[in-house]
Formats: structure tokens, C-alpha cells, sequence
């Protein structure tokens, strides 16, 4: 069956969402995740929908799902690259998307999962900087 | 005005796996009349909400895909039809955040919000008919 693949960045989890959705890869893929978060012990979550030409509101609920569950199990979530009609359906729909944060590339959104984190445990910003 | 049908195809949706050809079709028509990004993204939105509702609570149905004209404007009609157990009270149906199916309740209202025309017919116990178009630059 297809799946989605989830990388590993360092504390991060990756997914780049490539297909357009439907309900049982989805469903899938909010189980996948949650289990790698507590896996691996990530620090974050970045979810790249760069590819994504529709988010409904199942695909909207799926994303907050995964942000609230990663919540739960400390680990922050952040939505990247949504693009702008996207965004502006998105508005118009009048869909939340509670608790999501979102970034405009994969590279700004590890710079706020970064920020979001040492934030959360009073770490300075410096703290991730291992390049 | 009257609104001219150019184009009529019935697709049926009775299962999940369903939903993402029956999108591609609509964009398929969507870009066949030159409709733009936001209004096809909005259209295709829209379609999607709908067909969920049929498949979810109207135990699946068909949905016609037109093309119309209404004078210059040419748009895409989309008509879904089931015939599950219909909506007791369609306005309360229509307010956002009403759900009988412990789920948001955005589905009709942001359709509403979504496309250029909307119209909701539904009998208990025979079925429910919604009917939209959105126009090429609507
Ligand atoms: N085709 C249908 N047949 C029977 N009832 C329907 C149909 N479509 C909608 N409904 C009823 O109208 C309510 C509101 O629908 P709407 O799409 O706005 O919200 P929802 O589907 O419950 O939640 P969401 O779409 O946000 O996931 C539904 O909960 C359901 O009770
Ligand atoms: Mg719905």
C-alpha cells in the first residue's frame, strides 16, 4: 500500500506531503507520525504541502490532529508551504486549523521549530546551532 | 438569464476511493474553460466538502459535472444527488459549526461561501439534491 514517507532532520521529524490525500492514507499518516514522535523523540514536526493542491476540511482536520497529538507528546508542529490559493480557500471555508503554525518553506519552519522549542525550555537559540 | 448546459457527464461516487478522480474530473473541466488557480482551487474545495457529506451521510450518490454558459460567463455546475435519508432542517443545517456527525460543521456553509451559486433541496427520507456553480471568473 502507499505511504508517506517520514524523514529524520536531527531533532525533526520531515514529511512532504507529494499525493493528494485520501481518507485512509491520511488516517495512516497522522498513526505513522504519532508513533515516530515517541519513537524518536522528536522535538518537531514539519509538515511540507508544497504539492498539496486542496486541503478540505478532512485534510485540515487531519493536520490539527497531528498538531494537537504532537502537543501532547511535546513535540511542536509547524505546516510549510501551503500555497496561496490554498490559503486564501482555506480562509474563505472558514477552516481553523487550531494550534498549526505555519512557515513559508522548510527552512523558515525549522528556524521557528527551533525558536518554538527553546522557547518552551528557556534554552538559548544557540543551543541548536551545531552547523 | 438563462444558463445553457455545453457539457453534461454523471460520475458516481459511492466509496471513498472515489473522491479523487471525481476532483481531477472537475479540475479537468475547470481548466478546459480557462478558469483560474484561486476560483478552480476554491470549485475543487467545495466539490470535495460535497462529496463527503454524500458519501458520509447520503450513503453515496452521483454527481453531474456541467459546463454552462450564462450569456459571456461560462462556469462549471456541479450537481450532487443522493438519495440517503435527506436533512430535517436545512437552515440549521446550513449554519457553520452544525454537525451531526461530531465533525466541524464547515462542510455546507464554506461550500456556500466557496462558490457563485448554491442551492439545497432535501426530503426526508428521500434524499438530498445540492447544486453549485462557480463561474470562470466568479
Ligand atoms: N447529503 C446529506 N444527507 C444527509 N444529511 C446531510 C447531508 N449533507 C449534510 N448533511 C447534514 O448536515 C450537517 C452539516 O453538514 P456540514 O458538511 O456542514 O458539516 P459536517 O459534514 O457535519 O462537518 P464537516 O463538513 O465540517 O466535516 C451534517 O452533519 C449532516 O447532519
Ligand atoms: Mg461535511
Amino acid at each position: 500500500m502507499e505511504k508517506i514517507p517520514i524523514l529524520r532532520m536531527g531533532p525533526f521529524l520531515l514529511v512532504t506531503i507529494q499525493v493528494d490525500l485520501y481518507d485512509r492514507l491520511a488516517e495512516n499518516l497522522e498513526a505513522d507520525l504519532v508513533q515516530m514522535v515517541s519513537k524518536t523523540g522528536a522535538m518537531g514536526v514539519l509538515i511540507d504541502i508544497s504539492a498539496v493542491s486542496i486541503i478540505d476540511s478532512f485534510m485540515g482536520r487531519i493536520i490539527g490532529n497531528i498538531a494537537s497529538m504532537s502537543k501532547i507528546m511535546d513535540a511542536e508542529t509547524v505546516v510549510v508551504g501551503m500555497q496561496p490559493a490554498v490559503a486564501i480557500t482555506l480562509i474563505e471555508l472558514g477552516l481553523p486549523l487550531k494550534g498549526v503554525q505555519c512557515a513559508l518553506n522548510v527552512e523558515r519552519g525549522m528556524d521557528l521549530l527551533r525558536a518554538k522549542i527553546a522557547l518552551n525550555e528557556g534554552t538559548p537559540d544557540d543551543y541548536f546551532d551545531t552547523e | 438569464m438563462t444558463i445553457l448546459i455545453l457539457n453534461k457527464e454523471m460520475m458516481p461516487v459511492v466509496k471513498e476511493q472515489d473522491v479523487v478522480p471525481f476532483r481531477n474530473r472537475v479540475k479537468e473541466y475547470a481548466t478546459k474553460i480557462g478558469m483560474g488557480l484561486v476560483n478552480q482551487t476554491k470549485l475543487i474545495t467545495a466539490a470535495s466538502e460535497l462529496v463527503r457529506n454524500m458519501l458520509k451521510y447520503g450513503k453515496g450518490g452521483k454527481v453531474y459535472i456541467e459546463v454552462v454558459s450564462k450569456g459571456r460567463e461560462n462556469g462549471i455546475r456541479l450537481i450532487f444527488e443522493d438519495k440517503g435519508p435527506g436533512i430535517p432542517d436545512v437552515s440549521l443545517a446550513m449554519k457553520d459549526g452544525f454537525s451531526t456527525g461530531k465533525s466541524l460543521g464547515l462542510g455546507l456553509p464554506g461550500t456556500r461561501r466557496l462558490v457563485s451559486e448554491f442551492d439545497i433541496q432535501s426530503v426526508v427520507g428521500e434524499g438530498t439534491t445540492v447544486t453549485v456553480i462557480k463561474w470562470k471568473n466568479g
